[in-house]
């Protein structure tokens, strides 16, 4: 068969391609253009070449946020996502329970982040906060503002507070959707409820799941609101994580260059983890 | 070995699922459960497989009452008409799973496994995950599951319904042969009367929540107790048409079409039912009545011709041999075969069928 050959076609993909570039493309190149160079102000610029690449990649202030982020991403999924689960299998599946429960569930979902972290700001304050407060009067010296351990579980226990619920969300829609005959076949064999959830039910739920752990990965890796409101990065840079110590440089500190820099570094460490973390997960599901 | 239902009756709030039934099943038997959807059959077999619970009545066992006894402990095995397969185990280990929680030797599972898996075509994909097969294969190795255990009751709830045509057709030739030679009870939910035909053993016609009869699956064809019955057991659907009997005079009460009958029944009006095969556009045999008709629709169906068509105010349907098509309004002359015609009186019992 032959085939014509007409490359006008490439027209309808301009709007597109302007959209992505005015939204997108042209953003970042500005980041771009920081990152490579050195700037005083009146648009004077000066070639730096990888300078601030290097400069970030040996900073030990930027290594030190690194790995409180890490620390607190994988401290989130830890709890976040076999909570969630553990949600999602005992909640109701039918009758006037579930649509209860569903909204519960998504209540903190729909609170502003700062709000969330002005809310939990003020719970968990040692003197009047209904949290801090209870905690001091059960014996515990509890002080968020001054002492790193506590302002890390504070910080936890709002992140699992206002996140939870989206894995429990997704975890639900993924066990509602394995057909009944799944487990009357289980029933059948005699399989056990431990085996049941093993073998039928996160199997079913994987593809669910990955998008779960994947949002999780990428909204907690970019948290900034929450902490900010609730602890400021302190006390100290204790919880200072990525997004935080960025903007403490690039609008603090006015360090354009390096906070370039730093904000590319960041997006492609994102963008590597949730590519590999995919990979891995859909590795065997494209043959069906 | 034998099931037995007894006043066995289900409710889900104020709808009543199956009516009373009484049923019993001999073993070494298949038993086709032809209905339309929502007649009940799913729930009739989850009630036989202890899946579910009657609201009322009972279900007996070898003699013994297992009304409630959990579903593991009665040694049943169940294929659905979706492919139910542990998504995680390869083809090998699903088969296997049945056998593995009752303690099989290792030894013996590969020996029965392989058995069943030759029996089923599936001894080239024991490696296989069931995402990597197709739904044909898919359903071969529920089929294998079910199989493998040696189970006293087996269902089937509609397998072959989620299979495209060309493996329908392929695995509903070697369905007779599986259940050959096994000392269980197999029942078998269809909506398709060909399928229970193909199939032979015993076919009990379902109709909303109620078994309108059983039998010998030729006999619940050709002898329908009722019009509901002859209904579900005939596809395309059956004609039905309202006729006079004086002596051995009959005559449709539309048209005045008159044929002679030797049935042996009192004078009167009563409805009669004739299966499209046996209205065609040839004659056939000499028993042949003539009827005009005006062609409404033309279709062809595998090798066979459908034509519906109308005559007086009535709609027919009838089914011919060979492939051919008739133009929309065109009018022609059908063949009927008066000794098929199935009677029924004014209640819509079978008062004699030809």
């Amino acid at each position: 068969m032959n085939k014509t050959v007409n490359q006008k076609a490439w027209f309808f993909v301009i709007p597109v391609f302007v959209l992505v570039a005015f939204n997108a493309i042209i953003p970042l190149m500005t980041v771009v253009n920081y990152a490579f160079q050195e700037t005083f102000g009146n648009n004077v610029f000066m070639w730096e070449g990888t300078r601030w690449f290097k400069q970030i990649m040996l900073s030990e202030r930027f290594h030190a946020s690194l790995g409180r982020q890490f620390l607190f991403t994988f401290i989130i999924l830890f709890i976040q996502i076999p909570l969630g689960i553990a949600i999602a299998l005992t909640m109701p599946k039918e009758g006037i329970g579930v649509p209860v429960c569903l909204v519960l569930m998504s209540m903190p979902l729909l609170i502003p982040w700062n709000v969330v972290g002005a809310m939990w700001n003020i719970f968990a304050l040692p003197d009047i906060g209904f949290l801090g407060h209870s905690l001091n009067a059960l014996g515990f010296d509890y002080n968020f503002t001054q002492q790193i351990g506590d302002a890390w579980f504070t910080t936890i226990l709002m992140d699992v507070w206002h996140w939870t619920s989206l894995v429990v969300l997704l975890s639900y829609a993924g066990l509602r959707s394995i057909q009944p005959a799944y487990y009357q076949a289980a029933e059948i064999d005699g399989a056990s409820r431990w085996a049941v959830f093993t073998k039928i039910e996160l199997p079913k739920m994987k593809k669910v799941l990955t998008i779960a752990i994947l949002l999780r990965f990428m909204d907690s890796f970019m948290i900034y609101t929450e902490p900010f409101v609730l602890t400021g990065g302190g006390p100290g840079n204790a919880t200072a994580f990525l997004s935080i110590d960025l903007v403490k440089m690039a609008l603090g500190q006015f360090d354009l260059g390096p906070a370039a820099a730093m904000s590319l570094i960041y997006f492609f460490i994102v963008l590597l983890v949730c590519w590999v973390f995919y990979t891995l997960m859909m590795r065997n599901e494209e043959k069906s | 070995m034998s099931l037995e239902l007894k006043n066995v009756e289900k409710k889900v709030g104020l709808d009543t699922h199956i009516y009373r039934t009484n049923l019993k099943l001999q073993k070494n038997t298949i038993n086709i459960l032809l209905g339309s959807t929502l007649a009940g059959k799913t729930t009739l077999m989850q009630i036989m497989a202890g899946l579910d619970k009657p609201t009322s009545g009972e279900i007996w066992f070898n003699n013994e009452n297992v009304t409630g006894m959990k579903v593991q402990k009665r040694n049943v095995s169940m294929v659905y008409q979706q492919f139910i397969n542990y998504p995680n185990f390869t083809v090998y280990d699903n088969i296997a799973s049945p056998l593995k929680i009752t303690g099989v030797s290792s030894d013996e599972t590969k020996l029965r496994v392989g058995k069943v898996a030759e029996l089923l075509k599936l001894s080239g994909m024991l490696n296989k995950k069931p995402n990597e097969l197709s739904g044909g294969q898919q359903q071969r190795t529920a089929l294998a599951r079910a199989l493998v255990k040696d189970s006293d009751l087996i269902l089937l709830d509609e397998p072959l319904a989620n299979l495209d045509f060309k493996l329908r057709e392929e695995l509903r030739e070697e369905l007779p042969k599986l259940f050959e030679n096994r000392d269980c009870i197999v029942v078998y939910a269809t909506t398709e009367p060909s399928e229970a035909l193909l199939l032979g053993g015993n076919t009990a016609t379902l109709q909303e929540g109620k078994i309108i009869q059983y039998g010998k699956t030729l006999d619940t064809y050709n002898k329908p107790n009722s019009l509901v019955s002859a209904q579900v057991f005939s596809d395309p659907p059956m004609n039905i048409a309202k006729i006079k009997k004086s002596g051995d005079q009959c005559s449709f009460l539309q048209n005045n079409i008159q044929w002679k009958t030797k049935i042996n029944i009192k004078d009167g009006e009563y409805k009669v039912g004739i299966r499209p095969h046996n209205i065609t556009t040839y004659k056939e045999g000499n028993n042949t009545l003539e009827i005009k008709g005006k062609v409404l629709i033309s279709e062809i169906s595998g090798s066979e011709s459908l034509i519906h068509f109308t005559n007086g105010n009535l709609n027919w349907v009838s089914l011919s041999n060979g492939v051919f098509q008739k133009n929309v309004g065109d009018e022609m002359n059908l063949y009927m075969n008066t000794d098929e015609f199935v009677y029924f009186d004014q209640n819509e019992r079978l008062v004699s069928n030809g």
